[in-house]
């Protein structure tokens, strides 16, 4: 029953990368303009070179055996030639790819981390930390991350000079301090509504059934806590973290654009200016493809951590 | 410890004071979302001066009794240009909701209605359009169709739908299932009656609810298209682009433009926001 479930996502996962694929090329295909001409800069070209260059690449092809060319090439790592670079574009893409990378993974951790926690502290106790916790959260979960980032340079670049403004930086501990308000500033929404979801199930399950009886029958409190408070709570806790990093993937963009670093987003943002549909269509299908899996990967999670949604019936 | 003290103080605050008593945040955040609105209607009629007369001479001035909010990057007087954004700031995220509220509810009602075959056909693409992240899809459309609204706002409106259709499915499931809806279908009414005239109703206030909070949603992102020079096209004034065309200020030192556009949208993203859970919770409330 669970291989089941299991190999049904699976199945899922390749059909939504599959239409993914389709809509990101049939976009792009759809596009105003000929990609010869794209190529050629303008300049005119003769008939018989530009028969030459149709067949290289593959223009005088119908539609979808276009789209199969393109996805077997994807597939092997060829996503073409950025026209305005003149480089492979998966070269570009690897040597962006790290930045993008390391922003969500330290965003993910501040999330988890701070999110969870602070939900739990709300959660386990009602009074003046809670409410605070949530008038805050309240607030920070509508906050814009380009917003976020222009207060936090605005605070702790500019005026207390603490973290640089712009750029990558070197080496590993420079980076990650040019990645702290970049990362921070990613977090802030997801955090907030990760904390308010996590205070939520841990109200949800202090006021079971069976939380009352291990109270009566005088469980010490941390193991009733941990055992039957947080181990239930862990489900929807999981699930809306799961979305939130998946977010951070397509936000990611628009921090990486205000602190100015090198990451992928930064990258699509300014081939969609120029037109670069090469590099548009290979870091759209390299984030949606990272989307859809960490998505999946949560399902799976949430079957391990809920036997009964793997069992058929979706849990609420 | 705090565990029964979260427990008792759950059960202490009873939940019919809540659902009929207008708490002050209530009230504030549709006062909000009302000036919002009526600034985004007459807002040209309000603004002291023309949004778009650049003065160079007068780069980043800081605020006079003449001009309350100063001037910005390119010498613009910043508060007309905040009081003609609104209207730019929040078309956008009316019509996105707009369309997704149509075509969510239109899925889920006929989804939930018929069942079967075409249930799981319109479950499954929805699953599939999942696979978007919006902002994604936004950038994706624009750098096909160019820069202005139209592009991002029916990307959005279509990786959105499917988070409507999904809660409305399960919604329209349930009251399907309740017996009214048995009795009607046994005295002959036709299922398009029965939906408009009662289905629909009876799941009105998760509607109205999930259109508040995606109005939200739609804004941030459209904000964010808009600062990233995807959506709205400068000079228009649009509250991401304000942020967008200021951000030089924040270094150096002159930083009211562009916190004051910010402020603008945080203030009646909250207020969207906080409005659409009040709402819900009502509305789960009185089921």
């Amino acid at each position: 029953m669970r291989l089941r479930f299991f190999v049904r996502r699976l199945a899922m996962l390749i059909v939504s990368l599959l239409v993914a694929s389709f809509v990101i090329f049939a976009a792009i295909y759809l596009a105003p303009g000929n990609p010869i001409a794209a190529l050629s800069g303008g300049r005119s070209i003769p008939p018989e070179s530009l028969k030459v260059l149709e067949a290289r690449y593959h223009l005088d092809q119908p539609f979808l055996v276009q789209y199969w060319y393109w996805l077997t090439n994807a597939l092997h790592g060829n996503l073409g030639i950025s026209i305005t670079l003149r480089e492979n574009v998966s070269d570009l893409i690897a040597s962006r790819i790290s930045t993008t990378a390391g922003l969500v993974l330290y965003s993910s951790i501040l999330i988890i981390a701070i999110g969870v926690g602070l939900g739990i502290a709300a959660g386990l106790r009602p009074g003046l930390l809670d409410t605070s916790i949530l008038v805050v959260t309240a607030i920070s979960a509508s906050l814009p991350a380009f917003v976020a980032a222009i207060v936090l340079i605005l605070v702790f670049a500019v005026q207390l000079r603490w973290f640089p403004s712009l750029g990558n930086g070197v080496g590993f501990f420079d980076q990650v301090k040019h990645l702290t308000l970049p990362a921070v500033a990613l977090a802030i929404s997801s955090l907030a509504i990760v904390a308010r979801v996590t205070r939520a199930a841990i109200r949800e399950e202090s006021r079971k059934e069976h939380v009352q009886t291990a109270v009566s029958r005088g469980i010490p409190t941390a193991q009733l806590i941990w055992r039957h408070v947080l181990r239930n709570a862990a489900i929807p806790i999981t699930t809306i973290s799961g979305i939130t990093v998946a977010s951070l993937i397509a936000v990611a963009a628009v921090v990486e654009v205000v602190f100015g670093l090198a990451g992928l987003g930064a990258y699509l943002v300014q081939s969609a200016q120029s037109k670069d549909l090469a590099v548009v269509q290979g870091i759209s299908l390299l984030l949606v493809g990272a989307f859809v899996a960490v998505n999946v990967l949560v399902d799976v999670l949430y079957a391990v951590l809920d036997p009964r949604v793997s069992l058929g019936s979706r849990a609420q | 410890m705090s565990v029964a003290a979260g427990v008792s103080s759950v059960t202490k605050r009873s939940r019919v004071g809540r659902q009929r008593g207008f708490s002050p945040v209530l009230v504030i955040s549709a006062a909000v979302i009302v000036a919002a609105a009526l600034v985004a209607t007459a807002g040209p009629l309000l603004a002291p001066y023309d949004p778009n007369l650049p003065q160079l001479s007068q780069y980043f001035v800081g605020p006079s009794p003449e001009h309350l909010l100063g001037f910005d990057a390119s010498g613009r007087d910043v508060l007309s240009r905040l009081l003609y954004g609104a209207r730019t700031s929040m078309i956008g995220p009316l019509a996105v909701t707009l369309i997704c509220m149509t075509l969510g509810s239109l899925l889920a009602v006929t989804a939930a209605w018929r069942g079967g075959t075409y249930d799981a056909v319109i479950s499954s693409g929805l699953d599939i359009v999942f696979a978007f992240p919006g902002i994604l899809l936004a950038v994706l459309a624009a750098a096909v169709f160019g820069g202005g609204l139209v592009a991002p706002v029916l990307a959005l409106s279509v990786a959105y739908t499917p988070y409507v259709a999904r809660v409305l499915r399960g919604a329209a499931l349930r009251e399907r299932a309740q017996q009214y809806i048995a009795a009607l279908e046994v005295q002959g009414a036709s299922s398009i009656a029965i939906c408009l005239r009662h289905l629909i109703p009876n799941m009105l206030h998760l509607i109205v609810a999930q259109a508040t909070t995606l109005f939200g949603y739609a804004m941030v992102d459209l904000a964010a298209i808009s600062f990233l020079g995807l959506g709205v096209q400068p000079p228009a004034a649009d509250w991401g682009v304000m942020v967008s065309e200021n951000q030089q200020g924040i270094i150096q030192g002159y930083s009211i433009p562009a916190l004051a556009a910010g402020l603008c949208i945080v203030v009646v993203v909250v207020a969207f926001n906080i409005l659409g859970e009040r709402l819900y919770e009502r509305g789960e409330a009185r089921r």
